[in-house]
């Protein structure tokens, strides 16, 4: 076990792309940490740049003490569950358990004692000696783990392991893995494209973007203080709403209508020297019908909207509605949208604004119908449409 | 092998480069792969190299000498006029023809009977290693030994096929029937390799996509042709090319159905006999040459024309 | 909709009939003949009436044949064995390097599948009689290994590409070194594949006529399917039909059993290299 420490670390392909771009990262002793972002942001080429399958371009790359950019992946003493689980097709499972041990000379003995004990742990006892094409998905992707995990490295690469799996066993799974790394308290980092994942598994999540560190936070810090419009519009689901809207007076006009703002926002912005146009971030959660807002006293600006479709989640309502104006156009929105696969639904193409709420489930809105809506004006983002900065929480810029 | 991690850090320009500098960005790592790459790949290119185009070179260097192997003493420069005297002899031409006919028939043969046979192997669920095993035979079986079945099958008072023909017809001894014989002879042994290319091609054809079209109301020529054909023609393009510059180098079936005679010699087997029966090097020597522009005139022409992919010539990773 | 599934059931056993009928009848015509005597060798019977092995005897006693036949499995074999050395190591880089000259290397490999070995008889001919290998084995397995190369560069690289990246990668933070990856994980996942290529190669090499009748003269190198177009009856009257066929169904049966055993295997080689590379 131990820490991994990044400096400066880039990757130029031979090609003369950059995958990815100056990164530091500080990874402590039994730390979870997660490598999130789009396809191409870079986070599997700096997990196989740390797993030793990539030469790093510059920068260095420390696990424990040593630096260990000179050295070849079995000098490194970390074990690595791939997407496909790279089984040996033609090793028992209990062959590709032990594998690593054998590689290392361990004696036979110890070999079968911590294999049958991996196995016990991940519940694969039974199917020691089959081959993984007779396995399922999910004992396949136990045995990676088993494999990983008998030879106690100093941490565990994991490049989107789970992502093979079905929507049901991969939440299973999930909770598995957790359960599993608290137990070991083995340093692990963890590359996925899937938001829900990273903020259910990490300590840590490292949002990355063309190659870019993004932001380093916790889930909590990602979700409530993203430094920037692409770790807003990534992290949370459904995504956050985004709005253009100009700043006047010490308030913002947006197609809602008017949102005064409060006074610690005032003076951010100020200081921060906000443009004139901007773009508001306002999560689901933001709004409430403000029939039932009102009696739970709650303030802000009441604007009615027409409800184009509500989806009924039981304990909570999705309300879908069309702000007026032209759509948020920034590039970060765009490369969200074509990761989503939203690009490809035809959404949005046609009039203003898709926004979505998430009311309770208490309230009386219906399809087709207008229904008045209360915005809480303390939990908005305001962003810098050119650079992206959040304006309203710069603090968290590190 | 590739990405391991050598002494990497070679070292950088501190500042992103335009990326005309590739050369310098080459990392250790990539160059040791380059390295293996080629060591690897040599032995087999010095092979094909010292095998092909050195002789080919030399098979040129002989076409344009007078070189009779009876009097080799009196070996001597004489340009292009064995090319002359092969372009304007009628026995060329002759073969020529004889090849081409052959070439485009069994091809065209081929192509039909074998997606015939492709599809009945695609389709047949109980028998099918029974229909595959007993198709390879055809294609696994040595030419020679075919093409003396069918001999014997056609030589009248011994061969079946005879027995079925009017008393006294020698079908291997008339210039038009044992050119047609040859067809047969060569169609037979080859049709399985064109079906199995075909069934690959087949296997291509996304079993969802036919059922869309049957509800789209596609018949079933229709679906064959409409989205069957379509989708294959990478297939049948490649098994096309393939099978037209194997069937233009035609010899063994010729060699013992007829070995040349009435008119049904083959281009190939004019060189031979050139070669060894008129023992005439640089004649023989430019015949080869010829051939061997033929092939590379319909080899480009099938590249060009139907933009035919060579088989692994987009290398994925 | 029962009687239709019959008729139709009836219908593909019609046509699989006819299939297997076409695929085998030259080929049984030819045992038919092999064992016949020579009185009813022209009875135009598809199963001979007196079954004799005469005709097997008559060509295990000549030289002409039993060398014939140590020369085509010996130079078979061993033009095979370099073929796929050689193809192996080329078709591992062509799957898995990255190199400049790769696309050339395809190329040529394509170039030569395309090659007619007519135009290299007449040049390889006098080499081969300049430098004293005319008429001997290795005469013989240049020319054999050098065209079976390609086939065996595209089926081989098609079976690599099969064998995951993740695998060696995986070896690799495994602890293995590029030697054990190689050795543990992709030579036991590449070992049908190289069979299979072996497999191809010498049924081409075993094929060959053209090479075989014209880079030798005598028994010292001349293989079967040469040697049976040379047969001579035993007396000047006699037609050497019998040798020929029994001949014949000697050098089938080794494709016989390659076919039976490994059907599925052969498939899929031929077509691997074919479609998609």
């Amino acid at each position: 076990m131990a820490e991994i420490v990044l400096e400066g670390v880039t990757k130029r392909f031979p090609d003369g792309s950059l995958a990815v771009k100056d990164v530091d990262l500080d990874i402590a002793d039994g730390e979870f940490v997660i490598l999130v972002g789009p396809s191409g942001c870079g986070k599997s080429t700096t997990l196989n740049m740390i797993a030793g399958l990539e030469d790093i371009t510059e920068g260095t790359l420390r696990i424990g003490e040593r630096v260990v950019n000179d050295l070849a992946p079995k000098e490194r003493d970390v074990a690595m569950v791939f997407q496909s689980y790279a089984l040996y097709p033609h090793m028992s499972v209990r062959e590709n358990m032990g594998f690593p041990l054998r590689l290392a000379k361990v004696d036979k003995d110890t070999i079968n004692t911590k294999v049958e004990e991996a196995a016990r742990v991940l519940d694969l006892g039974e199917h020691l000696d089959r081959k993984p094409a007779n396995l399922s998905g999910g004992q396949r992707q136990r045995v990676a783990m088993g494999r990983a995990i008998v030879r106690d490295p100093k941490a565990f690469l994991m490049d989107e392991p789970l992502s093979n799996l079905d929507a049901k066993l991969r939440v299973q799974m999930r909770t598995q893995i957790s359960r599993l790394q608290r137990r070991l308290g083995t340093t692990t980092v963890y590359v996925t494209h899937d938001q829900t994942e990273a903020m259910t598994l990490g300590d840590r999540v490292v949002v990355m973007r063309q190659g870019l560190v993004q932001q380093i936070g916790t889930p909590a810090q990602l979700y409530d203080l993203p430094r920037n419009l692409f770790v807003a519009g990534f992290i949370g689901s459904p995504a956050m709403n985004f709005l253009n809207a100009t700043l006047e007076h010490g308030a913002l006009r947006s197609p809602l209508g008017e949102m005064p703002l409060d006074n610690r926002m005032r003076q951010e912005l100020e200081r921060q020297d906000a443009p004139r146009e901007v773009i508001i971030g306002l999560r689901p959660e933001a709004f409430e019908d403000a029939a039932l807002s009102r009696q739970r006293g709650g303030t802000g600006p009441v604007f009615t909207a027409t409800v184009d479709v509500l989806e009924s989640l039981g304990s909570d309502v999705y309300v879908y509605f069309s702000a007026e104006g032209g759509p948020v156009q920034t590039a970060e929105l765009e490369e969200l949208a074509t990761d989503s696969g939203a690009r490809d639904t035809g959404a949005g193409d046609g009039g203003g604004q898709q926004i979505v709420a998430r009311l309770d489930a208490a309230t009386r809105a219906r399809e087709g119908q207008q229904v008045e809506l209360q915005v809480d004006t303390a939990k908005a983002h305001v962003f810098d449409p050119r650079t992206g900065v959040n304006l309203t929480h710069p603090e968290t810029a590190r | 092998m590739s990405m391991q991690a050598e002494p990497a850090g070679a070292p950088q320009p501190p500042e992103a480069e335009p990326p005309k500098q590739d050369q310098a960005a080459i990392s250790a790592g990539a160059r040791q792969e380059r390295r293996l790459g080629w060591l690897l790949c040599a032995p087999a290119v010095i092979i094909m190299l010292a095998v092909t185009a050195y002789p080919i070179g030399y098979a040129v260097y002989l076409s344009l000498q007078r070189y009779d192997l009876r009097f080799p003493g009196q070996a001597k420069w004489v340009g292009l006029s064995n090319y002359g005297a092969v372009l304007t002899s009628s026995f060329w031409w002759q073969a020529f023809w004889v090849t081409l006919f052959i070439t485009a028939v069994s091809v065209a043969i081929e192509l039909v009977l074998g997606m015939g046979l492709a599809l009945v192997m695609h389709r047949t669920i109980f028998t099918r290693g029974v229909v595959r095993t007993s198709v390879l035979i055809p294609y696994g079986i040595v030419t020679v030994v075919a093409a003396f079945s069918w001999q014997y099958a056609w030589t009248p008072d011994l061969g079946y096929l005879a027995a079925l023909l009017p008393s006294g017809d020698a079908p291997l001894t008339e210039q038009w029937s044992a050119l047609w014989l040859i067809i047969l002879a060569e169609v037979w042994k080859t049709t399985p390799f064109m079906a199995l290319l075909l069934l690959a091609g087949l296997a291509l054809v996304p079993e969802e996509t036919l059922k869309a079209a049957m509800v789209d109301g596609a018949t079933s020529w229709q679906r064959f042709t409409k989205v069957m054909v379509p989708l294959m023609k990478p297939a049948i393009l490649v098994a096309l090319l393939f099978r037209t510059l194997d069937a233009f180098r035609i010899f063994d079936n010729i060699y013992i159905l007829t070995a040349g005679a009435q008119d049904t010699g083959s281009v190939s087997i004019l060189g031979y006999d050139n070669l060894f029966t008129a023992l005439n090097l640089g004649i023989g020597s430019a015949i080869s040459v010829l051939i061997f522009i033929c092939v590379g005139i319909i080899a480009f022409t099938f590249v060009k024309l139907f933009g035919a992919a060579a088989p692994g010539a987009e290398v994925k990773r | 909709m029962a009687a239709v599934g019959k008729t139709h059931a009836t219908r593909w056993a019609v046509v699989n009939i006819v299939v297997v009928l076409y695929a085998l009848f030259p080929v049984w015509w030819i045992a038919a003949l092999s064992f016949k005597d020579p009185s009813t060798l022209t009875d135009g019977d598809y199963i001979p009436r007196d079954w004799t092995w005469e005709n097997y005897r008559g060509i295990f006693q000549t030289s002409e044949f039993t060398r014939a036949l140590i020369n085509s499995i010996g130079i078979a074999l061993i033009a095979t064995v370099i073929a796929v050395v050689l193809g192996t190591m080329a078709a591992y880089a062509v799957a898995r390097l990255r190199f400049p000259g790769k696309q050339v290397l395809i190329g040529m490999s394509l170039l030569i599948a395309m090659f007619p070995p007519i135009s290299l008889v007449s040049p390889l001919f006098n080499i081969e009689r300049n430098i004293g290998i005319f008429d001997t084995w290795i005469g013989l397995i240049i020319p054999y290994m050098t065209f079976s190369l390609p086939l065996a560069i595209y089926t081989l690289s098609a079976f690599f590409r099969e064998i995951p990246w993740d695998l060696e990668k995986a070896a690799k933070v495994d602890g293995a070194t590029p030697a054990q990856a190689f050795r543990m994980v992709i030579v036991p996942l590449a070992a049908p594949g190289v069979f299979t290529t072996a497999i191809l190669v010498f049924i081409f090499c075993w094929n060959d006529f053209l090479f075989a009748i014209s880079l030798t003269s005598t028994e010292a190198a001349r293989t079967v399917p040469a040697a049976i177009a040379f047969f001579t009856g035993s007396s000047q009257f006699q037609q050497p039909t019998g040798s020929i066929a029994a001949a014949a169904v000697v050098i089938t049966i080794p494709i016989i059993l390659f076919v039976l055993f490994f059907q599925r295997r052969i498939v899929a080689g031929l077509t691997s290299g074919a479609v998609k590379g």
